[in-house]
């Protein structure tokens, strides 16, 4: 047992390094496109806040599993054609981003009106308002919801070995058949664990860097699934 | 039939995957959703009262909680499909779902509980002890019909979610309706229309649910 896990260890470390890399490109992705349609949700012009619902509502409304498997084995069909890293990359980027969109229109519009009304008073135009006083106050908030997303990408990634990408999951699988089912499957539920946890800890220190710039205390993450917001 | 195919969208082919997909969907999908969600509301409050009990009980529920719910779907799914045989428990397809969907969702609502139970203002409680009521006539005549009003919403969206999570079961096999659309796309080397339709499908019911659940939420916080 032990000679077989130091022998598969460079399997499990491979695939764990996968994994975290599509966690992040997976958490940039979501995190643009969190950024462009919830700002954009909260913009003046009807057409641009519309895009944005559409968008998200169709995101949120379809499965993940759905998403991946359109962009990897429709849109081919179609003449588009994705590298397995392009493909998980977009589907995570549209789905968690939509999630995301309402996490930004939420803390933004949990900024105090006074706030907004004394940029008005101060003559600061839509810009730099947004830049200097709106977002560095609303940051704080988004950090925690932010950071239980990363932890639905980093579980959802655990599917990317339906496209064929090799990740944990995929090595898992694979080396169920030298150490067996039961051993393969169990350590990886405890790396999985650990590696949430690892997320959580990059999260709060996150959250302490950005709630200490606007003077705050912090909250912490919490994992759960992304809910609809009601504003 | 075939993937060279350059018409954009095949009608004919349409009709042939739609009731094979409206099947497994009203049979497994929407079935997998009612029997996990049944067994996540039911486990998640027993979770619940399990981290309001002694220290020797509500700690090793949290951190059970906890890895639930920080480990993915999949890997819960094999380790019940492929790992537990080993120790002699052999489990269907199906009911693994079931069970890991469940449990998974439990983790979930173990905490919308709590948040409903911790909002119940402290003068329920006293009032409770003021009819010198039972603790079991406290939980089950004061404090639960409270917590149920205001947890409504957020389970109306834990379901949702759960919902949308049951294609997860492809990667056991279970006849849900993803797994179904892409049995026909792998078939006849067509994947646009199954797919699509089955994503349609999901649409059609996910968001009509959501805006419920949003007008709920803002008809109770009244």
């Amino acid at each position: 047992m032990i000679d077989e896990l130091i022998i598969t260890a460079p399997f499990f470390l491979t695939g764990i390094w996968t994994t975290l890399l599509y966690t992040v490109l997976g958490a940039v992705a979501a995190l643009v496109v969190s950024f462009v349609f919830g700002l954009m949700s909260l913009s003046r012009s009807v057409a641009a806040r519309g895009l944005s619902r559409v968008v998200v509502e169709f995101f949120r409304g379809t499965s993940l599993v759905i998403q991946l498997l359109w962009i990897f084995f429709v849109l081919p069909q179609l003449g588009i054609r994705f590298e397995p890293i392009a493909a998980a990359t977009i589907a995570f980027g549209l789905n968690f981003g939509a999630y995301g969109a309402e996490i930004v229109r939420g803390a933004v519009t949990a900024v105090p009106r006074a706030q907004w009304e004394a940029t008005v008073a101060l003559g600061m135009g839509r810009l730099r308002r947004m830049r200097r006083v709106i977002l560095p106050q609303a940051l704080p908030e988004m950090v925690p919801p932010f950071g239980n997303l990363w932890i639905q990408i980093l579980k959802s990634s655990s599917l990317l070995y339906l496209i064929g990408i090799t990740e944990l999951t995929y090595e898992v699988k694979q080396l169920q058949f030298d150490i067996g089912s039961l051993a393969a499957f169990s350590i990886a539920l405890v790396v999985y664990f650990l590696l949430a946890q690892l997320l959580v800890a990059v999260t709060r220190w996150v959250e302490r860097r950005a709630a200490a710039r606007v003077g705050r205390a912090t909250k912490g993450v919490v994992v759960e699934q992304p809910q609809a917001v009601a504003t | 039939m075939n993937g060279t195919e350059r018409r954009l969208w095949n009608w004919e082919y349409t009709w042939d995957v739609l009731p094979g997909l409206v099947e497994a969907f009203l049979k497994f999908t929407l079935g997998i959703t009612a029997a996990a969600g049944v067994v996540a509301i039911v486990l998640g409050l027993i979770l619940a009262l399990g981290r309001r009990a002694r220290a020797w009980i509500s700690w090793p529920v949290y951190w059970v909680v906890e890895f639930v719910r920080s480990t993915p779907i999949p890997i819960q799914l094999f380790f019940v499909y492929f790992g537990l045989p080993v120790v002699g428990v052999q489990v269907s397809a199906l009911a693994t779902g079931i069970a890991v969907l469940g449990v998974h969702y439990a983790a979930y609502m173990s905490e919308v509980y709590r948040a409903g139970i911790e909002a119940i203002p402290r003068g329920q409680w006293e009032a409770a002890t003021a009819l010198s009521l039972s603790p079991t006539r406290t939980w089950v005549a004061v404090i639960l019909p409270q917590v149920v009003r205001r947890i409504l919403p957020s389970t109306g969206n834990q379901i949702i979610a759960l919902f949308k999570e049951t294609p997860f079961l492809i990667v056991i096999g279970v006849a849900e309706m993803v797994t179904v659309a892409n049995q026909f796309g792998g078939q006849n080397y067509r994947y646009i229309e199954p797919i699509t339709v089955a994503g349609l499908i999901f649409l059609a019911a996910s968001y009509p649910t959501s805006v419920l659940m949003r007008k709920l939420e803002t008809r109770l916080a009244r």
